[in-house]
């Protein structure tokens, strides 16, 4: 079954004159064009069937995924009067971290997470390759930022009174990602494998000990043994670019999902108008 | 009963819905339970292989002061896996109660690993005393807790003689009467009713 295509996507009627007459009914009894008209008219066809191209190809497109309607829903939501800036906070930290995503990505590409070669591969890749260090850089700045913007963001959040009914869920998922930026800091600042980021950790790693019961079992988790050894570094590599990475991702997904489903709330300061009616009413 | 024919007791839609259900949840623990345990393996596994290791003549160690020796405790990891610890003959100040029936141990091989969250500490000869420069944790010069924040005193090693040379064996922990115990992380506390609360872990 075809779909009829969205309107925005239609082809507009040609405008008449705008198309080169058809040899069969020229109007002057079918004298035949010169060769420069024909070659006009040949360049103006071209030029019209290259301006199709990209509205065909979005229309196939829209045809087998229905996107168009889910995207207008997405992208030109309604708002609240008095949105500002402060509204920004949460794509500024999605931004941060598609940031981290890509350098991410860039910087595994150069480094080894063994014991033995983490400092020396770290240190290659910031001295010797080219723009190494401005990567190295957007990666190691990119986390601080990260992490200021999280709670940035958790602070507009609150104060503004946007995790309020019915959008509590949307808080808690925000709260895990909250821990989870966290978890990918702290994994994060071991990988360069140098004197700072080695006893950082193991501080980091005995204060996991220090809850009871659980603590010290925690903490063998994360080392991998009882002592601070080979696979240490492997794991935190494995949990910092593998594992909380796609549950970041899955979470912002769920995140975003409910901020389109559930919209934004206004500021605190705008009282709702009222219902012309119910003013009158009042009156 | 609705959707079944007589004598059925469950319809045949719920009957293979169940199965479906039932065969995803096998399929998933088949994948889930191997990698689980493969994850968390190293908590339940002894990981810590301390041979005895030399540290040099009898002559090299004297009761007074406390001599430094670099120990391997993790093979594998380069200088990651080395520590230093301070070394000095036994005196019969060193007396521990766990001593009791066995030969005491010959020379005090202490621990740089800070009992408050691992940092390393020094011995200041002058003042006598271990200092951690992360959070000022201080001990005097058997270990023991005198200031900052440190839950107890400064991890052991055995020690032991081997045809005149010393050697250094397995990190035990201490408690503020100096009894052995089973090697703790760094913050756990091992006095009093405390010690219920950080249990000996199977990897130590």
């Amino acid at each position: 079954m075809k779909l009829p295509t969205p309107p925005g996507l239609r082809r507009k009627p040609a405008r008449p004159g705008s198309q080169p007459p058809k040899n069969g009914n020229r109007i002057n009894g079918g004298a035949a064009a010169t060769k420069k008209e024909l070659k006009q008219a040949q360049r103006a066809k071209l030029k019209e069937q290259a301006l199709e191209v990209p509205i065909s190809m979005l229309g196939w497109l829209d045809e087998r995924t229905g996107s168009t309607p889910f995207l207008r829903a997405f992208l030109f939501r309604k708002i609240p009067k008095g949105t500002n800036w402060y509204y920004t906070l949460g794509s500024a930290t999605l931004f941060a971290f598609v940031n981290q995503a890509v350098t991410g990505v860039f910087l595994a590409m150069f480094y080894t997470p063994s014991a033995t070669q983490a400092y020396t591969s770290t240190r290659h890749l910031t001295n010797d390759v080219w723009l190494g260090a401005f990567v190295r850089g957007m990666h190691k700045w990119g986390a601080t930022v990260m992490v200021v913007l999280v709670f940035l963001h958790m602070g507009r959040v609150f104060f503004f009174g946007a995790y309020k009914y019915p959008r509590e869920l949307n808080w808690i998922i925000g709260v895990v990602l909250l821990i989870l930026t966290m978890a990918m800091a702290f994994t994060g600042y071991l990988l360069p494998f140098d004197q700072r980021s080695f006893w950082a950790t193991v501080v980091g790693v005995n204060i996991n000990a220090s809850g009871p019961i659980l603590g010290p079992y925690l903490a063998d988790f994360l080392r991998g043994g009882s002592e601070f050894g080979a696979t240490t570094l492997s794991r935190f590599y494995a949990i910092h670019m593998l594992l909380i990475p796609g549950l970041i991702a899955a979470l912002i997904g769920a995140h975003l999902y409910l901020v389109a489903k559930l919209g934004t709330t206004a500021p605190p300061w705008l009282k709702a108008e009222k219902a012309r009616e119910l003013a009158e009413e009042e009156i | 009963m609705l959707g079944a024919f007589e004598g059925e007791t469950v319809t045949r839609r719920r009957f293979v819905t169940g199965g479906a259900l039932a065969a995803g949840g096998v399929a998933t623990a088949a994948i889930g339970l191997p990698a689980l345990g493969f994850a968390l393996g190293p908590i339940f596994e002894k990981t810590t292989h301390n041979p005895w290791q030399d540290v040099g003549p009898e002559s090299d160690f004297n009761p007074t002061s406390y001599v430094p020796r670099v120990i391997t405790l993790v093979p594998e990891v380069g200088e990651a896996g080395k520590t230093t610890i301070y070394v000095r003959k036994a005196t019969p100040d060193d007396k521990s109660p766990s001593d009791k029936g066995k030969t005491p141990l010959p020379y005090v091989a202490i621990s740089t690993r800070c009992a408050h969250l691992g940092c390393p500490v020094r011995f200041v000869q002058a003042a006598q005393r271990f200092i951690c420069p992360c959070h000022g944790g201080v001990y005097d010069k058997f270990g023991k807790v005198v200031g900052g924040p440190p839950v107890r005193p400064l991890d052991r090693f055995y020690t032991r003689v081997e045809g005149n040379r010393v050697q250094i064996g397995p990190r035990f922990s201490v408690n503020s009467k100096l009894e052995r115990f089973h090697p703790r992380d760094p913050s756990n506390h091992i006095d009093g009713l405390w010690k219920y609360l950080y249990p000996s872990r199977p990897t130590t």
